[in-house]
């Protein structure tokens, strides 16, 4: 059986691509219960039709990203705050 | 703070040099890149497969090599329903070319300036982004204490075996402990289970030792590791974790 919870560090490169920047070390604020948590530690599934991404803490979605011809849609609601270096 | 590098993370072609079995499933495939900009230890790589028909397959392969070492090496388990690692393993020849990006990564990362403790747990080919920490470790001059616990199945599906055999036999600093959980070979002086509060007991060093923790594999090995030290007073965020899975194919 394959497990389908990876975490933050294998949308490394899906995360450089959109911020420009190393986002694995970012400190990202849940909306929903404000847990503080490096991107590497966050829960992330790839399965959905884009990546969802999940609150290790609380397990709520702190981001939805979907890229699809060659466009990117990248949902924050549930993350009240991105904090990262300029890389 | 990460190397600065490119803002935009772009592709290049690395060139396959050389492959070499590490177990039936398993090899290692050793890269000239020669616009690869450097990386530390644990970070990783994207790897992309562009089909005849346009179609992309990405995976992202934790680097297996050192910072200091001269090739950029991936080590590569084949998954047989995946769309990626059965072309990597069995079908790339030396001197074929392959698209590559990165490094990528700045939580799963150890650099090595520090001399704390380094645990190190890894389950399967999660041992990966463990031995590049290890080589890495083999080039510094003032080497922190380190323990590696690792988890194969049998005793042919253990990864880097030799090289640990080697490393740690002529380093007093570094310890490596097996465990196989699906075979009790005889002989065999290592564990034979998996992962355990028992194990990681005798594994690990007291929690008050300001401690480097890094731990490896499939998601459930993972969250199993990183439970038994959290139940033994580690800091859950001083454990860095890296699950893998569906990803690998």
């Amino acid at each position: 059986m394959q497990e389908m919870k990876l975490d933050g560090n294998a949308i490394g490169g899906l995360l450089r691509e959109i911020f420009t920047v190393e986002m694995t070390a970012a400190r990202g604020t849940c909306a929903s219960c404000g847990a503080v948590n490096e991107l590497g530690r966050v829960q992330v599934y790839l399965h959905a039709p884009g990546t969802v991404v999940r609150c290790p803490d609380c397990e709520q979605v702190l981001m939805k990203i979907v890229r699809s011809g060659g466009r990117y849609w990248v949902d924050l609601t549930g993350t009240r705050c991105l904090e990262f270096g300029e890389g | 703070m990460i190397s600065r590098g490119p803002r935009l993370i772009t592709w290049q072609l690395g060139v396959l040099a050389e492959i070499v079995q590490e177990t039936p499933r398993v090899s290692s495939l050793y890269f000239d890149a020669p616009d690869w900009p450097g990386h530390l230890a644990g970070q990783h790589i994207d790897v992309r497969l562009t089909a005849d028909d346009g179609y992309q397959a990405e995976r992202s392969y934790s680097i297996a090599s050192a910072p200091e070492d001269r090739r950029l090496a991936l080590t590569v388990e084949r998954l047989d329903d995946g769309e990626v690692s059965p072309y990597l393993v069995g079908e790339l020849r030396v001197g074929d070319k392959l698209e590559l990006r990165g490094p990528i990564g700045g939580y799963f990362v150890w650099r090595g300036e520090e001399e704390r403790p380094l645990l190190l747990i890894g389950g399967g080919s999660g041992v990966v982004p463990l031995m590049s920490m290890l080589r890495h470790r083999s080039h510094v001059a003032r080497k922190a204490p380190a323990r590696l616990l690792f988890s194969s199945r049998t005793l042919a599906d253990v990864i880097y075996h030799e090289e640990l055999e080697r490393l740690s036999s002529a380093d007093g600093g570094l310890r490596v402990f097996h465990t196989l959980t699906r075979e009790k070979p005889a002989g065999w002086t290592g564990y034979t289970r998996r992962i355990d509060e028992a194990m990681v007991k005798e594994v690990v060093w007291p929690t008050q030792d300001m401690v480097d923790v890094f731990v490896c594999g499939p998601t459930s090995f993972v969250e199993a590791a990183a439970s038994l030290l959290v139940a033994m007073g580690y800091d859950p965020r001083a454990v860095k974790t890296e699950r893998f899975g569906a990803t690998g194919g």
